[in-house]
């Protein structure tokens, strides 16, 4: 069956848990100690009606203080479809959570209070979502209830949105959707609260909304994660390239290039884990390779095709989110992790920085602080064979890890 | 132009296979916690096709309360040999007998706690690096909220409040001496998804996942098997049923529920039609609101 991975956005108290969990409970998708357990815990904690947000928020700490920190995972299916929705946090302290969550999916649901409009952390996540390439978005306008159901209200704050997503160059297309999370007006069913909403509701829309994925289908790329060598009588002389197709499409008999070597050969076999062989693969596949020659590679190297490699090169530019409490220096050292290669980074420049309200670029910064988004470029210690993060999410993204505490404290899109 | 696309458990089989292989080469020493349930079984099973023809490169380590059912120590035993896996076996009697953990008393006593010293001393004596789990984020609403490569500090405790950002497919698997990781790479499998997975695959499974005849007894709401381990109260009434088991785990805290499934596809449509999670089951998750995070930031599964 079809699988669509989505993220909830928006910030803090915009209703993003209640709607999952509206989403779910209408939608037949929990069970009944789980409503059970709910509903004990909401009377515990004295709250007027069932609190579905406690479906997602499953963190002691989450339900003393009512919000999100970290990502949940939830999933369901319909007849259609299945879901693999990530819950993000909405508190900006927790953006590196939220920026978790989003980076594996193929729509955002940015949330909007109908009394509150449009502010700063919605402008963040959307601009987030779209720094990550989800080009689908739903702009939902929550709370519906506590506005008189107001054409004019979510009229104005779709208007006001549009007019900010205009400068989201990766976004191919907003469904705006009013709606009341609590009272589950628009989430499933179709409500008659809101005669004047001519579209469908939120489940309709993702259930049919096209997406096709975000796998590059055209340049092949293999980066090699771990080679089998099993040294047993019956396979004395296999040895196979294990690893995940990042991008286009590779067949036995193709000729191919081993990044950085530079050796040519052809592969002999591909298999699927298990030993199944292939005629061919492409992403998101974990196969196994043999090939015609014997050549030396190991973890970290990349099969690429000759006519069409990725960029090689020390030096990359790229968009980061920071992550960690020590701010980024320029000159800074880092563990840099892109595909299955570790190597080490060092910052050259910190070529500016984005201002959220605006978008504008405030350049002369001399660090990037938490949740911070800006440009930079890095001199790496190996080079990177790397494809723009606009033309391969798999490899255009790294990571930067901080050398002495291990932390992650980067998320860097390759320009 | 053809069309590329994955059916949906092929997907998440991937992703499954590039989490173990990405296991083993991040870590000098890694064990995959096999617990003799359906989900460890899936686990392996994939571990076994993601080094094929190779043998899977770690050992399995299986934490034994004591208190297990023979079905599942059988199975375990011709599975580990099946594989060519080399099994290491932790054991909760002997943490006991060492005085290392105080054993629960009562008839609602239960070794499933004890579990966590067991497990982390054996993660120290052993010096495994990282610890493989079935862990689904569908069973249970902090399980919900874990990463794929999950950080432990040098007591194996979870800090859920602060977990490392984990981005795409890029895994972060640093750590300081004494420190360790959990990895879940059934992360996103849902217990549909492993009984189709079975399924598929046509794995084997131990008898007790499917309808059998049990003497049994009820207690606050779930059917426990009876057993010397358990011992039963006055009011307690043993019954024979035709049971079959959701979930297993220790005999102490693993519920049946009545059932005539007797093969895949019933059970497939007998869980299509509950209406309660697997863990409804378990009397483990019941001791509180947060019993699974509370357990979790001790260092359990
Ligand atoms: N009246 C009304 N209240 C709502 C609606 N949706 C959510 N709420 C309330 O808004 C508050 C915040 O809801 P949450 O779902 O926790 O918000 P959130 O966006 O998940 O917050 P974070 O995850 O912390 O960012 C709760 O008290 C909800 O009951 C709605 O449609 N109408
Ligand atoms: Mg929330």
């Amino acid at each position: 069956m079809d699988l669509l991975r989505f993220a909830t956005a928006g910030s803090v108290d915009d209703g993003k848990s209640t709607l999952i969990g509206r989403l779910l409970y209408d939608s037949k998708s929990i069970f009944e100690d789980q409503l059970i357990a709910v509903e004990e815990s909401s009377r515990r904690r004295g709250d007027a009606v069932v609190n579905l947000a406690l479906l997602t928020d499953g963190l002691r700490a989450e339900r003393e203080q009512g919000i999100t920190i970290d990502v949940a995972y939830r999933y369901f299916a319909t007849p259609r479809r299945k879901f693999i929705i990530a819950d993000t946090p909405g508190h900006i302290q927790y953006t590196r959570n939220m920026v978790t969550g989003a980076s594996t999916a193929d729509l955002a649901i940015i949330l909007v209070d109908a009394r509150k409009g449009i502010i700063e952390q919605t402008k963040r996540h959307a601009f987030v979502s779209n720094l990550l390439r989800i080009r689908h978005l739903v702009l939902a306008v929550n709370k519906m209830d506590l506005v008189d159901y107001s054409e004019q209200v979510f009229q104005d704050i779709v208007g006001s949105f549009y007019e900010f997503a205009s400068r989201l160059d990766n976004v191919a297309d907003i469904t705006p959707i009013p709606l009341s999370a609590l009272n589950g007006d628009n989430v499933v069913e179709k409500s008659d609260t809101m005669p004047w909403f001519k579209g469908s509701s939120l489940l309709y829309h993702l259930e049919t909304v096209y997406t096709g994925g975000t796998a590059n289908h055209v340049d092949a790329r293999f980066p090699v994660q771990w080679i089998i060598r099993p040294l047993s009588q019956e396979y004395h002389d296999f040895r196979g390239y294990a690893g995940r197709i990042a991008g286009g499409v590779f067949k036995p008999g193709d000729a191919i290039t081993v990044m950085p070597s530079g050796f040519s050969t052809r592969i002999k076999k591909i298999h699927l884990p298990g030993g199944k062989e292939l005629d061919e693969a492409f992403p998101p596949q974990s196969v196994v390779m043999t090939l015609e020659d014997e050549i030396d590679i190991s973890r970290g190297d990349m099969l690429v095709k000759a006519n069409n490699p990725p960029e090689a090169s020390q030096d990359v530019e790229a968009m980061v989110c920071w992550f960690s409490h020590q701010p980024m220096q320029s000159r800074g050292k880092y563990l840099l992790r892109h595909s299955t290669k570790e190597t080490k980074a060092i910052v050259q420049e910190l070529r500016y920085l984005v201002d959220i309200e605006t978008l504008h670029k405030k350049e002369g910064a001399s660090a990037l602080g938490m949740n911070d988004i800006g440009r930079i470029s890095l001199r790496t210690a190996a080079p990177l064979f790397y494809d723009s993060y606009r033309r391969n999410r798999l490899t255009g993204s790294f990571i930067l890890i901080d050398p002495g505490t291990h932390e992650t404290v980067a998320a860097g899109m390759i320009v | 132009m053809p069309t590329y696309s994955l059916d949906h458990l092929d997907q998440i089989e991937a992703e499954a296979i590039y989490i173990l292989r990405e296991t083993a080469a991040q870590f000098q020493n890694p064990a995959l916690l096999f617990s003799g349930g359906k989900d460890s079984i899936v686990m392996a099973h994939l571990a076994a096709k993601a080094f094929w023809p190779a043998r899977i490169p770690f050992p399995l380590l299986h934490v034994d309360t004591g208190h297990n059912f023979t079905e599942t120590i059988d199975y375990r035993d011709s599975f580990a040999e099946k594989l060519g896996a080399r099994l290491v076996i932790g054991s909760v009697q002997a943490s006991i007998d060492s005085g290392r953990v105080r054993e629960e008393k009562g008839p609602f006593a239960s070794r499933n706690s004890l579990q966590t010293v067991t497990l982390l001393d054996t993660i120290e004596s052993q010096k495994f690096d990282a610890c493989l789990g079935g862990g689904r984020r569908d069973e249970e609403k902090a399980r919900a909220k874990e990463r794929f490569f999950s950080h432990r500090d040098e007591f194996g405790q979870w800090d859920p409040k602060n977990q490392r950002p984990e981005l795409w497919n890029l895994f972060n698997g640093r750590y300081h001496p004494g420190e360790h990781f959990r990895v879940f790479p059934l992360s996103n499998f849902t217990e549909m998804d492993v009984w189709m997975y079975i399924q598929r695959e046509g794995i084997e499974l131990p008898a007790l996942y499917f309808a059998h005849e049990r003497e049994v007894f009820a207690r606050n709401g779930a059917l426990l098997a009876v057993a010397d381990c358990v011992p039963m109260l006055e009011t307690e009434k043993a019954v024979k049923k035709t049971v079959r088991f959701r979930t297993i785990g220790d005999i102490t805290c693993t519920g049946a529920v009545e059932s005539t499934a007797s093969n895949l596809d019933e059970v497939i449509a007998e869980v299509a039609a509950a209406r309660q999670t697997e863990r409804g089951t378990r009397a483990d998750d019941k001791r509180s609101e947060t019993a699974m995070e509370d357990r979790k930031r001790e260092g359990y599964f």
